[in-house]
């Protein structure tokens, strides 16, 4: 068969997310160089913090101030950073338990080498130089020998002018996106201005656009199938919110408002949907007759249009709907 | 609940697993496996009683992704079918659950992953706490290490421990067609110290099914069918710094609840992508060495992130089915450092 087709794709989207008290109370810390923790009701510290012990599920609110030097539970030698990671250069990942708290912090270490860095290591908190109340305020630790008497954790009200209270977590994730055998078939023909669907073995139905197999019988399918180009509108909606990116040709937007569709080609027993154009959107209906429209160089059409037949009879596309 | 019911998997198959299958949409890698799972049980598509699946949306790039891989499964007529976005061992849980209550008899459960789309390391980030971890993006080679390097400062493995884990888990491969890794690799450069290449399992793709079955029609769908004596899952706190990542207790509960300490067991396939968390597992379900694990290669020979743990099941019930064990352990895990564990205990009947 044809090399499949591939494409590179990228999801990338900011996580808006709302802080509780306590998670606000540490992140608006963390933003005036305070570490908080918090105390659960058999007497330990929890840093980070969070709103209910992890042992008995009690909520917990005590909130307290902890000292930003502690002490590497345990690490690993990061040679090559990744995308998002705190630091661009080789570090260290370690579990810091701070002075004061009972947990350790996940976070990056600073550290010339792997020779430099082992569990028990002392460490203290760098700064970030802009900070906003969130966990990279703390731009990673690094080595602190220096003896210094560990305090123990003392309480704090959590309070703070203009606190924090929510981040915007940005995530992205590249792939390359891989349709598959039949996917590629279907797509390579469209680019010749050709719709190739799949027949089913068992039922003979044709799907279109097909996905190597019959959604109804949960058979493998592989015998192509022309059909089309002309079809028929099964249904539709009309759109009157523009979205980016609604386009086709060259990322253009469509406007609003604008038809979408369900059209049965002439020949598949699986209506697929696209775009109706080059007639007034209250002009569409049931029945309508269209056909595809490519652009120029587009290798799949950009909409459908009227093709000028009368319209079809309502029994020849009832059972698409 | 009616939990004197008998419940087996009858049918167990998987597919090869590969670095890439960019050649083949989900549907398409999942048709012939859901096929060769209901042949075994002489089921049609769609016939089952009960369907459940288990993948991730974050592997493949796009939401409500299983609902493409539906169109291999026969869902015309309208069928009862459920999704768990984890391991398909959870599914199984859940299908295992579905007949137990006298719902269904019968239920297909199937699990896959195309880790190749992405980057599974980083992928794999994105199911942490997002206030104090994922912002940091540390990728699942980070957080095991970190559990790797806790185990050797408390002197319970070493580097060159770790690197026999891995060699004798491959070596096992060689007698699994499917696996990915069939020979030992060499232990290779750091990815994240202190676990090596060799400690890591392989990014691959593929995908695996099971037939359950109650009672009669299991006996009646399969010479030697594998119970299920027990079957139990419990889950850790998020927070890595507030858990002991040289223990896993909530495997340890799940062991006992599943009945794995009952009675001698004849092998265990436990999910340990990294070598480390072998030695944490051998642990705490006290497999010793004359208990064999993982003669499938496990998880360091084929890795199909979400169907890892499923496999897991199958190829412990394999075994009954072909009579060469009597009780088999299986373990299934999600989430980082073992955070999330399932354990089940497979029996099949005394000649
Ligand atoms: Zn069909």
């Amino acid at each position: 068969m044809p090399e499949p087709l591939s494409a590179p794709m990228v999801v990338a989207f900011p996580f808006t997310r709302s802080l509780g008290p306590v998670q606000s109370a540490f992140l608006t810390g963390l933003r005036e160089r305070t570490v908080l923790g918090v105390r659960t009701h058999d007497d330990r510290v929890l840093v980070p913090p969070v709103e209910y012990d992890p042992r008995t599920a009690e909520e917990i609110r005590d909130l307290v101030e902890v000292d930003p030097t502690g002490t590497v539970t345990t690490w690993a030698w990061n040679p090559a950073p990744r995308r998002g990671q705190p630091l661009t250069h080789p570090f260290a990942w370690a579990l810091v338990r701070l002075d004061g708290a009972d947990t350790a912090l996940l976070h990056a270490l600073d550290a010339p080498g792997p020779d430099a860095v082992r569990t028990g290591l002392r460490v203290r908190v760098r700064w970030a130089e802009r900070r906003e109340g969130a966990i990279t305020d703390i731009a990673c630790f690094e080595p602190y020998e220096h003896p210094t008497a560990v305090r123990p954790a003392r309480p704090h009200d959590g309070v703070f002018p203009d606190p924090v209270t929510g981040i915007i977590a940005p995530a992205r994730l590249d792939y390359t996106y891989s349709p598959g055998r039949a996917q590629t078939r279907h797509l390579r023909a469209l680019a010749a201005h050709r719709v190739l669907g799949e027949r089913c073995p068992s039922c003979h139905k044709v799907c279109v656009p097909p996905r190597g197999a019959c959604p109804t019988c949960g058979v493998a399918t592989t015998e192509p199938a022309e059909v089309g180009p002309r079809g028929t509108v099964t249904t539709f909606c009309v759109v009157n919110i523009k979205a980016k990116n609604t386009g086709h040709a060259e990322g253009t937007a469509v406007d609003v408002p604008y038809v979408y569709a369900h059209i049965a080609l002439d020949g598949a027993d699986l209506a697929l949907h696209g775009r109706i154009a080059g007639i007034p959107y209250d002009q569409v209906r049931m029945g309508l007759r269209v056909e595809p429209v490519w652009t120029d160089g587009g290798r799949y059409p950009d909409h459908y249009r009227p093709t000028g037949e009368p319209d079809a009879d309502y029994d020849t596309y009832k059972g698409l709907l | 609940m009616d939990t004197t019911r008998d419940v087996a998997i009858v049918a167990f198959a998987q597919s090869d697993h590969r670095r890439s299958t960019a050649e083949v949409s989900e549907a398409e890698m999942l048709l012939p496996v859901l096929r060769d799972a209901l042949d075994q049980a002489g089921l049609a598509p769609g016939e089952a009683d009960f369907t459940c699946s288990g993948s991730s949306d974050y592997l493949a790039g796009r939401p409500f992704s299983f609902t493409m891989a539906l169109d291999s499964v026969g869902a015309w007529p309208p069928i009862a079918e459920s999704h768990v976005e984890t391991d398909g061992a959870w599914a199984l849980h859940e299908a295992w659950v579905k007949i137990l209550t006298g719902d269904a008899d019968t239920a297909l459960v199937y699990a896959h992953g195309k880790s190749s789309a992405g980057e599974v390391r980083d992928v794999l980030s994105r199911q942490l706490d997002p206030y104090y971890a994922a912002p940091l993006w540390p990728d699942a080679v980070a957080l095991a290490a970190l559990q790797a390097q806790a185990l050797i400062d408390a002197g319970e493995t070493d580097e060159h421990a770790l690197a026999a884990i891995a060699d004798r888990n491959r070596t096992a491969a060689g007698g699994n067609p499917h696996a990915q890794l069939r020979a030992p690799v060499p232990a290779g450069d750091y990815v994240v110290r202190p676990l090596r290449t060799g400690d890591c399992p392989p990014v691959g793709d593929g995908a695996a099914a099971v037939v359950l079955a109650a009672g009669d029609t299991a006996r009646r769908m399969c010479r030697r069918p594998a119970w299920i004596r027990g079957i139990d899952h419990r889950v850790e706190p998020h927070a890595l710094g507030v858990r002991d990542l040289t223990d896993s207790p909530s495997t340890r509960l799940a062991a006992e609840h599943a009945g794995a300490f009952d009675a001698p067991l004849d092998l265990a396939e436990i999910h340990a992508p990294f070598t480390s968390q072998e030695v944490i597992l051998r642990k705490v379900l006290r497999l010793g060495d004359d208990v064999p694990v993982c003669p499938s290669g496990g998880a360091l020979a084929a890795n199909p992130v979400m169907a890892t743990g499923l496999i897991r099941l199958g190829e412990a019930a394999a075994r009954i089915h072909r009579g060469e064990a009597h009780r088999a352990l299986a373990h299934a895990t999600s989430g980082p450092c073992l955070q999330h564990n399932l354990v089940a205990v497979l029996e099949g009947d005394r000649p």
